[in-house]
């Protein structure tokens, strides 16, 4: 089993992803520079957080120009998981991996603060290791994450259960309160129809160690990883 | 050089240089200056590339220690020594003038200034730090440069992906028309491989690369574009403008090309652009240089020597490399897409010589320009105010009668000087790059270092109001906090950064505040052995209407062995004891209780006995290191009614309430629970180990007291105070939001 992790000129959540998966849960990995176009026998893709050309423009709006983006979309069509994470699910919604788009927040600041999520269901390969019901906390820290879509996308997202990851209270109580950017239904994370895509705002790569807080992140990375076991 | 004007004294009056300076620089020449020449003269000899009012009184600070790897100004951040083969880099800057003109774009550069300082030392930064200070929130525009501040300093590091972990934010009526913007960054680097800012070796290429070069930030502009340049559009806003992602190219390739080991030496662009990079570098090795500037990618048509010279525009390095490694090294920089150039070569003769369209516009030994060098040096005078003495002994008395005390801290909690910022530290990233163990609302940040057991501890601290009422004092105790606070985590103090916001300092009553204030900074260094690696001074801080409050900002980094020992500053079990290390004064002087309920200034600053101060965090430490210490709070703005109640509740998430007997009979009341008396810290130890707590702290001769217990979902202190958790919570963490709530609807 191994992870790749694109590293777009502008990724700043690259390295953290490496360290967490190869120090805290002891996996291979390794880097996947955007110009190269071979993904070196990657079995899971992370498109990390940063910002990959500045984005000045969008966020993700150019990075789906970047060579390597051609193998990552092959990749995935061959149902291989990918992983986006924050300008990951940037970069997902405007390649056209994932339905939707990430908006400006509606406090219109970037945030920062952990946030609480519920899990809303263990069938897919991201989150099949984490227990029932569980809520956890891992950080968001993005200024474009509220999650945007047409009604029907919206509606096709829960009929196929594909919403993965809502902002909660604590307790998994969904509110307006818990809900930290104006996210459509609270939405954190979404997979594809085919379950092999998956795109969240928050960070489960900051959540891997406890002197940083918990390990509520870990458990994404273990899902993909069984598979592959 | 056509269509420039001639150089004449009168000339030189207006660029800001005395007479005696032009008559230097005829004396150096041997001739009359180039107007380029006069140009990079005026600038190099300018405060604030030269220091020349400030740099005989910064000699005497202690400037190293035994971990002192680079001295404040050897190279573009002191470096320290922390063990394991690393070193950190480190430095805080200030970025106030800019700030105050256009807040955003003058924070955000102000972040990139001083991230290019660190991974100019071959540093990857890992923290960022703000030190903020703003006149009143009730004033509209007051509120509107905070925001800007704010979103500036949050875009340009988020964009980065360093995390901004610690700083604080201060407010003041004098801060109103100059907000105090100090930003301060951290590196980590192996130390084999320290880049320096250095030119030698004759015939090694120069290249620059970054950014395009135009008109932004030229000093003197406005005269510089109404009477020389023909080009009508030339006139620019002197603030320059931020390009984080550029910033991001420039240090992941300045990090490559150090690690490449193609490199003689490398220099960020900052003030004075490329004539301070050139002539630094080029003093630093004693050695030439000869730069073209045809060969300078230019922004816009039409710019002249003294343009492209002088020009400010951010996100450029200037590179000496290898001769025989310029392929290697440009293969780097066309990795990260930068756009660079080979604009000239290390001479040996001693001259930094500049061409421009084939004609010698600028011949001058950089020795003469360089800070260290020949860059005049001026002794100013000083005279204490004499209003000093007035307010100083102005009765506190009166602000000290009886009062509904738990109405007064509920009222403390919500000043803006002492309330939760999370409104600000929300808008920064503080957690990428993985380390952050600690982040903003700690008594200091603490970031792991990885691959080793180590951690950093890193705190801005400085009580203007304390260095108003008594500079000498008030520079101490600011020093004396920071090591505090650094301290709390369990970390030992092992430098400082300073950054000194003053008014201007030919005023002889305004430098009195510097002078002292340094004074005092280094008998404190020298107590906490904490060398001041660097820093900045930021004079001529007044306008008419108001004046800063002098100050100077104190940043500390400490290290701590074993991370696993870290303390954090909130209660952590119900049923702990709480234990207060150091002795209640009467020291309501320059206090928040005056400032905030009272809206005074008044009195003396606090004293303090630094060798008590320095004993009391050792028995800190050392209690911390005995694993006795559940947590432990600096008691500083508010006194020890507020730390008593931010333990309660800085764990917002699972607030613990506190019962505490105070047993202090001589003191009133105000003082009891408001004075802000030094070296005292609120600690909460389990019960079985407080007869261990105080007995080591008996054993060091510092006072010691059981005073409370941590439990409950209420504050009781004594029979003055009793208030519920919800309440506290509410005035503490909603008082920023209400001065920005509706902000957008009402303007």
């Amino acid at each position: 089993m191994r992870f790749g992790i694109v590293v777009f000129p502008g990724s700043n959540c690259d390295h953290d992803c490496y360290w967490g998966l190869k120090h805290d849960l002891a996996y291979e990995v390794n880097f996947l520079w955007h110009r190269q176009k071979d993904l070196v026998g990657s079995d899971c893709i992370i498109l990390p957080g940063g910002f990959a050309h500045g984005d000045y423009l969008r966020a993700g709006a150019i990075a789906r120009f970047s060579p390597i983006m051609e193998e990552v979309v092959k990749h995935a069509h061959n149902g291989k998981p990918v992983i986006g994470i924050c300008n990951g699910f940037q970069v997902l919604t405007e390649i056209g991996l994932l339905p939707g788009a990430l908006l400006k927040n509606n406090t219109l600041s970037f945030i920062h603060k952990p946030v609480t999520l519920r899990i809303e269901h263990r069938d897919s390969l991201f989150t099949r290791s984490y227990k029932t019901n569980a809520v956890i906390e891992l950080p968001i820290a993005h200024g474009q994450g509220r999650y945007y879509a047409s009604d029907e996308v919206i509606a096709e997202l829960q009929s196929e259960n594909r919403i993965l990851f809502r902002y909660s209270s604590p307790k998994g109580e969904l509110s307006s309160a818990w809900n930290p950017n104006g996210s459509l239904l609270d939405i954190a994370g979404i997979c594809n129809a085919a379950g092999n895509i998956m795109g969240m705002m928050p960070h489960p790569e900051r959540r891997m160690n406890q002197q940083l807080g918990g390990v509520d992140g870990r458990a994404i990375f273990q899902g993909v990883a069984q598979a592959f076991a | 050089m056509s269509n420039t004007p001639p150089v004449t004294l009168d000339l030189a009056l207006q660029h800001g240089l005395t007479e005696e300076e032009y008559q230097q620089i005829l004396d150096i020449l041997g001739r009359t200056p180039t107007f380029a020449e006069l140009g990079v003269f005026s600038v190099m000899w300018s405060e604030h590339c030269s220091y020349k009012n400030s740099i005989a009184e910064l000699k005497k600070l202690p400037r190293s220690g035994t971990r002192t790897l680079k001295e404040a100004g050897e190279e573009n951040a002191g470096l320290v020594d922390i063990g394991q083969g690393l070193a950190v880099a480190f430095k805080i800057e200030s970025h106030n003038h800019p700030c105050a003109v256009e807040p955003y774009q003058g924070a955000a550069t102000g972040v990139g200034g001083i991230m290019r300082d660190i991974f100019t030392c071959g540093a990857r930064p890992i923290a960022s730090l703000d030190s903020l200070h703003f006149g009143p929130l009730e004033t509209p525009r007051n509120r509107f440069l905070m925001d800007g501040v704010v979103r500036g300093i949050g875009d340009y590091g988020n964009c980065l992906g360093i995390p901004t972990i610690a700083g604080e934010v201060v407010f003041h009526n004098g801060y109103s028309s100059n907000p105090i913007i100090n930003c301060m960054a951290l590196g980590l680097v192996k130390k084999d491989r320290i880049a320096s800012a250095i030119a030698e070796g004759k015939d090694n290429p120069v290249y620059i690369f970054g950014s395009r070069t135009g008109r932004d930030g030229i000093h003197g502009a406005t005269f510089a574009s109404e009477e020389i340049s023909e080009e009508s559009e030339s006139k620019r806003s002197s603030v320059q403008v931020g390009d984080p992602f550029c910033e991001k190219l420039l240090m992941e390739a300045t990090l490559e090309l150090v690690k490449a080991d193609v490199l003689i030496g490398i220099q960020d662009m900052g003030a004075a652009g490329i004539t301070c990079s050139c002539s630094e570098m080029a003093a630093h090795g004693k050695a030439g240089i000869e730069v073209d500037l045809d060969k300078v990618p230019l922004r816009e048509k039409g710019m002249n020597a003294y343009e492209i010279l002088l020009s400010e525009s951010q996100e450029r390095m200037l590179a000496v490399v290898k001769k025989g490694k310029e392929k290697e090294a440009e293969a780097i920089l066309e990795r990260w897409e930068l756009l660079y150039s080979r604009m000239g070569k290390v001479t040996d003769d001693g001259l930094m010589t500049v061409y421009h369209q084939g004609e010698k516009v600028c011949e001058i030994p950089p020795y003469h320009l360089a800070l260290g060098g020949g860059t005049p040096v001026y002794h100013r005078d000083s005279k204490r105010p004499a209003q000093l003495d007035e307010i100083n002994a102005v009765d506190l008395d009166p602000y000290r009668q009886e009062r509904n005390w738990s109405v007064a801290l509920l009222e403390m909690m919500s000043s803006p000087n002492i309330c939760d910022k999370s409104w600000v530290t929300e808008q920064y990233d503080s957690t990428v790059r993985t380390n952050t163990m600690i982040g903003p609302g700690g008594d200091a940040a603490l970031l792991r270092v990885k691959e080793t057991d180590m951690a950093l501890a890193m705190t801005t601290d400085c009580n203007p109001r304390f260095v108003f009422l008594n500079p000498r004092r008030g520079a101490i105790l600011a020093v004396a906090e920071a090591a505090r606070n650094v301290s709390c985590t369990g970390a030992t103090p092992i430098a400082i950064t300073n950054c000194l916001n003053f008014g201007n300092p030919y005023k002889p009553e305004s430098f009195y505040f510097f002078k002292e204030a340094v004074a005092g900074m280094g008998e404190a260094c020298r107590m906490f052995d904490t060398p001041v690696t660097g820093g900045n001074v930021s004079f001529y801080n007044e306008s008419e209407e108001t004046s800063i409050l002098p100050t100077p900002v104190i940043g500390m980094v400490g290290l701590l062995d074993d991370i696993k020992k870290a303390v954090r500053s909130p209660f952590q079990n119900a049923g702990d004891a709480i234990v207060l290390l150091g002795e209640t004064m009467a020291d309501l002087g320059g206090s928040e209780y005056l400032h905030h309920l009272h809206q005074v200034i008044a009195g003396d600053a606090p004293e303090i006995d630094l060798a008590l101060e320095h004993r009391t965090q050792i028995c800190l430490r050392e209690a911390i290191q005995r694993e006795w210490i559940s947590s432990a709070h600096d008691c500083a703005d508010g006194g020890l009614a507020v730390a008593l109640a931010e333990c309660c509740i800085l764990n917002r998430n699972n607030p613990l309430g506190a019962a505490v007997s105070l047993s202090n009979s001589i003191l009133q009341t105000t003082d009891i629970l408001f004075s802000e008396s030094p070296s005292r810290i609120v600690l909460s130890v389990s019960q079985d180990e407080v007869g261990d707590v105080l007995a080591l702290a008996a054993s060091m001769q510092v006072p010691a007291e059981k005073i409370g217990e941590v439990g409950g979902d209420r504050i009781r202190i004594g029979s003055w105070i009793d208030i519920d958790l919800h309440s506290l919570s509410n005035s503490y963490y909603q008082a920023l939001p209400n001065f920005f709530k509706g902000v957008q609807s009402s303007e």
